[in-house]
């Protein structure tokens, strides 16, 4: 009597079990696909873009002496294959770029990848806490904005979002600099420590983490307060786009029936909020965190030129103005190489958290 | 009854106007936007002085006759705040007006044709998506150089891809319709189908789109100036003023007010596009406050 019905639900229990996950990882599989053709499509770009530009890469690469020597002229042309056709090369290119070799920038003379290695820990993490602060501040002004839809607090919100949208970010960091650092002279006008600080011991790059891991508090404050005036300023865009996505996406399930249904039965407001509302809004609002990472790189680019900060935008900025060609494919092969890396996994997550995306 | 007549007729007025249009940001935004228009044509007559003259008095202050001051060479900065609208204005209208023209086609063909060309025209809008667009733009300025020009072309190899992906995405839907496949069937070309009866559907969202891609071209353009990667001085433009101003701290009106002129402008366009949105798509906004 008991059996029959254990022998009749467990396969479909599994078949259950196994229909989610096959898709799952069909559409696994499908993206990840697209994400290596488009990682190829990177780096095609990048090879292109050294080949694009006119210049004499031996005499830039190897200093003027060298480029007289044709013993040295010619292993150059070697080690880059520049001696052969197109396609060739492009492999070649491959090869250097999967042993880390991306070639060395006329400006500093050291290699590319060296170059990132010391740019990349500054500007992560004046990302890393710009974001944190967009995305708590937005998505709480998007719920109160969506909660108090209509009112006078939700059409304040709506307008002081779109002013943050408008604000070009090179004129925030001017006026915050002129009133916090010129006139009240609460904050430093800029770089990561003051003058003659010397940084923790790095570990990460990033100095408050390394001066915590250091245990060494009165350099966590500074270089914080350092950090503080650019994340903000960093972040006046992403709060405002926060802003407008997460409020779209409550007022998306704000009237559905299981939230009325919840307040129906004398639910407690904060927790309608947060276990059925934010629930099935916040996963939408997932899907922006690539947009929020290229506006806070397009944003670190003219932040960190006001604030001096030595991070990868003022490197991509310097070899823009200066014309080298490596370093300029380098910073844009690494940042199209992380936005993408970025959006592949916010597509995997979305796809995880909701299956309806897996079929499209 | 009266209140029945009456109720009707108000209904009948207030659907002249589109709700998303009588908006009060919308009618803001207008408003910005016309008054911009007019310093941009009428600039010789608004500005009180030449934007390039150098005077005697350098660096003074906000005064009756320098309204916004005078930068560190004795330009007024004024003058040069409405001759910058010359510069900006008509160029970010050019820059999108040819990204959408460039993504309507690509967008078109791909949506229309389908096979291969669709496929090879949307990896390429992937690419283009690969790099955040002041990235791109940097690699273009160090490929062709510095300059407004540069900076200008930048900006339409940045912005094309979203027109592609919207004019794709509609001609197909609307290319699956009765009317345009009867159409077909009644011997009209792929052209004139395409043009006839696939792209009055897809202005629409186009146009919300240039709107929107308005504020974000003139916020890009002003970013490379600000960079030194577009306008080169003496050019009167917002964006290297801004940079100017953060050269001399102490002279806070040097960079404040080009920067509120391009604030204004991008807001202008933002909340036009916003409210635009609500009229294209009835989805969104509108909906919202007409429910009670």
């Amino acid at each position: 009597m008991t059996v029959a019905p254990v022998s009749e639900t467990a396969p479909a229990a599994q078949r259950r079990r196994l229909g989610p996950s096959t898709s799952l990882i069909r559409f696994v599989l499908r993206r990840l696909g697209a994400f290596v053709l488009l990682m190829l499509g990177i780096t095609l770009v990048a090879f292109l873009l050294t080949e694009l530009v006119p210049s004499n890469a031996a005499a830039t690469n190897l200093g003027e002496q060298a480029a007289a020597d044709p013993a040295a002229v010619k292993a150059f042309e070697e080690h880059y294959g520049l001696d052969k056709p197109l396609p060739v090369r492009y492999l070649i290119y491959l090869k250097h770029l999967v042993h880390g070799d991306l070639g060395q920038s006329s400006l500093t003379h050291q290699a590319v990848t060296h170059d990132l290695g010391q740019f990349i820990p500054a500007t992560a993490e004046l990302a890393l806490y710009s974001i944190a602060f967009a995305a708590v501040v937005g998505v709480t002004f998007g719920i109160v904005s969506a909660l108090r839809r209509n009112r006078p607090t939700d059409h304040a919100l709506r307008v002081a979002s779109l002013a943050g949208i408008s604000m070009p970010t090179f004129w925030i960091a001017l006026i915050v600099l002129y009133v916090g650092f010129y006139r009240l002279g609460w904050f430093p006008g800029g770089q990561r420590l003051d003058p003659g600080t010397s940084p923790p011991p790095s570990v990460t790059g990033m100095y408050t983490v390394d001066a915590l891991l250091d245990g060494n508090l009165g350099l966590f404050g500074t270089s914080f307060h350092h950090l503080l005036l650019p994340a903000l300023v960093l972040a006046a865009f992403n709060v405002s786009l926060l802003t407008r996505f997460t409020r779209s996406a409550v007022l998306e399930v704000v009237g559905n029936d299981y939230v009325r249904a919840g307040r129906a039965k004398g639910m407690p407001e904060r927790i309608v909020v947060r276990r059925y509302i934010l629930r099935a809004a916040l996963p939408a609002v997932v899907t922006v965190l690539g947009l929020v990472f290229a506006n806070v790189l397009t944003g670190a680019v003219l932040v960190e030129k006001i604030f001096s900060w030595p991070g990868v935008g003022q490197y991509a900025y310097q070899a823009s103005v200066n014309i080298d060609v490596p370093a300029i494919a380098g910073v844009s092969l690494f940042v199209a190489a992380v936005y993408v890396t970025v959006n592949f996994i916010v597509d995997i997550l979305y796809g995880v958290i909701d299956p309806r995306i897996r079929v499209s | 009854m009266t209140t029945l007549v009456l109720r009707a007729r108000s209904l009948t007025r207030r659907r002249r106007i589109h709700p998303g249009l009588r908006q009060p940001l919308a009618v803001v935004g207008l408003v910005i936007v016309a008054g911009w228009i007019v310093v941009t044509i009428f600039a010789p007559l608004i500005a009180p002085a030449d934007p390039l003259a150098q005077g005697f008095a350098a660096s003074t202050g906000p005064s009756r006759e320098h309204l916004f001051g005078t930068d560190e060479l004795g330009r007024d900065v004024f003058s040069r705040v409405v001759y910058g609208a010359r510069v900006t204005l008509p160029l970010s209208l050019l820059v999108v007006a040819l990204a959408a023209t460039v993504g309507a086609i690509i967008g078109a063909v791909a949506g229309y044709f389908r096979g291969p060309l669709d496929g090879l025209c949307m990896r390429g809008t992937d690419l283009v998506f690969a790099f955040p667009p002041i990235i791109l733009a940097m690699v273009v300025a160090a490929v062709l150089g510095r300059g407004l020009q540069n900076a200008a072309i930048a900006i339409v190899i940045v912005a094309w891809p979203p027109y592609a992906r919207i004019v794709r995405g509609l001609v197909m839907s609307v290319g699956d319709t009765e009317y345009v496949q009867s159409a077909r069937l009644l011997g009209a070309s792929a052209r004139r189908a395409l043009v006839r009866d696939v792209l009055p559907n897809v202005i629409g969202p186009v146009f919300v789109l240039m709107t929107l891609d308005l504020a974000t071209a003139i916020l890009l353009l002003s970013g490379l100036s600000f960079l030194g990667l577009g306008a080169q001085p003496p050019q009167a433009e917002w964006g290297s003023m801004v940079a100017d101003g953060t050269q001399y701290f102490q002279w806070w009106w040097m960079g404040t007010f080009p920067g509120l002129a391009i604030f204004t402008v991008v807001l202008a366009f933002n909340f036009l596009g916003d409210s635009l949105r609500d009229v294209f798509d009835p989805r969104s906004g509108v909906r919202d406050s007409d429910e009670p």
